[in-house]
């Protein structure tokens, strides 16, 4: 099976370290990987801060970009959520403003086959355990968009149990927002600050080595609130912990 | 009483205070999670909540559409069974048509149900103008009346107060507004109740006029209905001689039997009962029993200009329950009043900038006071997409931001953004340009640059991410020419 990897614009700029993790992981399973080139963003903050209109040539992109492809897995819940919910809206706002079905139809083109990872492991792969091994206490935070907007249950969870060496501690308050949303974090960075905070105590309580999600751009709010405060926790994609081995480490 | 919500600062400026409030904090973070979980557990009990839930969005959504004709409707109704019907284009209009009927009576006082329409056209501070004292007799409108303060919350607007606060207030201000607290009171909410109890006791028994609002109203019978915990609110609806009733046009259902949808949604999403305690309906007047004059004041007051937006209008649909408030973790940190209005949390954040239009700072602010975690969208009982609305809005403000210089900027420079990321070679140039400076940036800020608002904000809390030395973009290339498989 030949997949499109959608790494995201975060992912490629500020932690292409999550990239090399996927395509390693992958890879092992089997699945032959693909970078297209021509990707860039999914046009989330474009379009989350209220400039639709600047996110269409995005949604085009991302048409001609991975028309090919069977399957484009990201390892971003947010930006997959960004295709998935927002698309058909930008496709349809375009038709009722007269400008024609083509962002209609390029949402209708890219919905069904962008998958956030660990959707595309437990659904189409149909694996929980990846083999991996990564001997670290881990607590999860499922970030809002793979919770709420992708409903991606306990899949992360899944592939973590089955993680050999780990030892997975439960994270209070998991399901609460960290407090990143993108532009809401400069747009009202008092509360923005308070949320994070609150997540970051959460995630100390449970005395784990990293925290781990699934979102880049949450763990970058979370782990700049862990820095800042010289807390003794690191971040870590769960893409990361996934792809190491006894062999290697990628996390 | 003359504390309004007019004039008060945009968001992000008014949360700045309350959230280094740990008082503030503690008491909201306390209440808003109690209330939560009881909800939680209250819904889980019905297998059925998803169908509920899809019924009560129905209902509403066909009673929109059809609004028209299901007020002329409810006028006729309501016009046989004795009442009279007003109506009111906005809030100057209602509070003008309120002050004249209570003048007509010739009392100067009034006592008041529980009502978010009185609130949101600010009609207690129009009355007093006209020399009208409005007592609110809910437990909580009471605290936040007697302390001159203004309610941050739909359904408990005393939120922000704990017991020892409101027993502070109680004996500062009861006096002033009729029987006093009682020599001596404590901090037990035993006392705190009865004290409550015996000082409205006498307004309810001295009224003569009642002003009320409704939760939901039945076209086809011209009913009314009060939804209370307390029972206070059924003492005003009876007692007096003259009720008036001011409630937005929005309330209306078809048919007394849409309300067995409702009656199940409402309680379990606001205060987590299985039954509500005190549902009181009142249809028109009686010989001999009850208010002897019933008017209804229907208020649109930006209503059908919200109805006409394709994606707000689903705000319309709100029953007010403030699940959406008690699992919201921005109003959780920063508190009701930092909204602005009637209305605070993820319902305030969409349906005041739909009501009043977002002209003003503090308007134009409220579309952003969410992170889009979408807790709200997931408990509201009649299935509002509110983050779909806030982004919706947000639009608005962006497009419509012409004369505000912040959205100039912004917008210039999201779409220079688009064209980078339309560009995949020049982003790769820009990446590589930053993976080389990577050692120039320091990861925390010196405190005194003069940093632009963004970067700064970021920087005040948190540190920056290390940058890699390459992109994966790079990376991949490289790998590319040695040929795959490294
Ligand atoms: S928006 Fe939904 S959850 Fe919020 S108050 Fe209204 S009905 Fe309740």
């Amino acid at each position: 099976m030949r997949v499109a990897l959608f790494l995201t614009c975060v992912n490629d700029a500020v932690h292409p370290r999550t990239g090399r993790a996927v395509v390693a992981l992958l890879e092992r399973l089997g699945v032959e990987v693909d970078f297209p080139a021509g990707q860039t963003c999914c046009g989330q903050p474009q379009f989350n801060t209220g400039y639709r209109r600047a996110t269409e040539p995005l949604v085009r992109r991302m048409d001609e970009v991975f028309r090919d492809y069977e399957y484009v897995v990201s390892p971003s819940g947010s930006c997959a959520a960004m295709v998935r919910d927002n698309y058909p809206r930008i496709g349809a706002k375009a038709m009722a403003e007269g400008r024609g079905s083509a962002l209609a139809d390029a949402a209708g083109r890219l919905v069904p086959r962008v998958l956030e990872l660990t959707e595309f492991l437990v659904d189409v792969l149909g694996v929980e355990d990846v083999g991996a091994y990564y001997p670290h206490s881990v607590t999860y935070h499922p970030s809002c968009h793979g919770l709420r907007m992708l409903r991606l249950g306990d899949r992360p969870l899944r592939l973590l149990r089955r993680v050999k060496g780990i030892d997975l501690r439960e994270l209070p308050g998991a399901e609460e927002c960290c407090g990143f949303g993108g532009t809401f974090s400069v747009k009202n960075p008092d509360v923005s600050a308070a949320m994070g905070a609150d997540k970051a105590r959460n995630a100390l309580s449970t005395g784990a080595e990293a925290l781990c999600g699934a979102d880049n751009s949450c763990l970058l709010h979370i782990g700049g609130t862990l820095r800042r405060a010289d807390a003794p926790m690191r971040t870590v994609h769960l893409a990361e912990i996934l792809a190491s081995t006894e062999q290697e480490v990628y996390a | 009483m003359s504390r309004t919500f007019v004039g008060m600062p945009p968001f992000p400026t008014a949360a700045r205070s309350s959230t280094k409030d740990g008082q503030l904090r503690a008491n909201l973070t306390h209440a808003t999670h109690t209330i939560r979980d009881k909800r939680a557990k209250a819904v889980a009990e019905l297998d059925d909540w998803a169908e509920l839930r899809e019924a009560g969005k129905r209902i509403k959504d066909h009673t929109l559409r059809h609004l028209d004709h299901y007020l002329e409707q409810l006028e006729a109704s309501v016009t046989a069974a004795g009442g009279q019907v007003h109506w009111a284009a906005d809030a100057a209009e209602a509070n003008r048509i309120v002050t004249e009927l209570v003048r007509a009576t010739g009392e100067t006082e009034v006592v008041k149900v529980k009502s978010m329409a009185t609130q949101e056209i600010e009609l207690n501070e129009a009355l007093a103008k006209a020399g009208i004292s409005a007592y609110e007799t809910d437990l909580a409108e009471l605290i936040v009346q007697l302390g001159d303060d203004l309610p941050s919350h739909i359904l408990v607007p005393a939120i922000h107060k704990n017991r020892s606060e409101i027993r502070d207030i109680f004996q500062d201000a009861m006096g002033r507004w009729g029987r006093p607290a009682p020599e001596g009171l404590t901090d037990r909410p035993a006392e705190l109740a009865e004290a409550a109890r015996l000082h409205l006791r006498e307004k309810f028994l001295r009224a003569k006029v009642g002003i009320s609002g409704a939760n939901f109203m039945i076209a086809e019978t011209g009913t009314l209905v009060v939804l209370e915990s307390e029972g206070n609110g059924r003492m005003c609806l009876t007692l007096p001689e003259t009720l008036i009733s001011v409630v937005g046009i929005e309330k209306v259902l078809p048919r007394w039997q849409d309300l067995e949808v409702f009656l199940q949604l409402l309680p379990r999403s606001s205060t987590a009962e299985r039954m509500n305690p005190y549902t009181s309906t009142w249809t028109g007047t009686s010989d001999g029993d009850g208010p002897q004059r019933f008017h209804l004041v229907l208020v649109d007051n930006g209503r059908t200009d919200t109805l006409a937006d394709t994606v707000g209008r689903q705000a319309l649909r709100c029953i007010r329950c403030s699940a959406c408030l008690n699992v919201c973790p921005v109003y959780e940190r920063a508190g009701g009043h930092a909204y602005g209005s009637a209305y605070p949390g993820p319902i305030g954040a969409i349906l005041t900038p739909q009501l009043r239009g977002v002209e003003s700072e503090l308007d134009a602010s409220l579309p952003y006071a969410s992170s889009l975690c979408g807790a709200c969208y997931e408990v509201c009982p009649v299935a509002i997409d509110i983050p779909e609305v806030l982004v919706h809005l947000r639009e608005r403000v962006a497009e419509g931001g012409g004369h505000r210089d912040g959205h100039r900027v912004e917008g210039a420079v999201m779409r220079a953004t688009t064209w980078l990321f339309d560009h995949p070679a020049a982003l790769g140039a820009v990446e590589r340009a930053a993976g080389a400076m990577r050692g120039l940036v320091p990861r925390r800020l010196p405190e005194k640059l003069p940093l632009p608002g963004p970067a700064k904000a970021w920087n005040d809390s948190r540190d920056l991410p290390e940058l890699p030395e390459e992109s994966f973009r790079d990376w991949w290339k490289k790998r590319e020419q040695r040929g795959s498989g490294e």
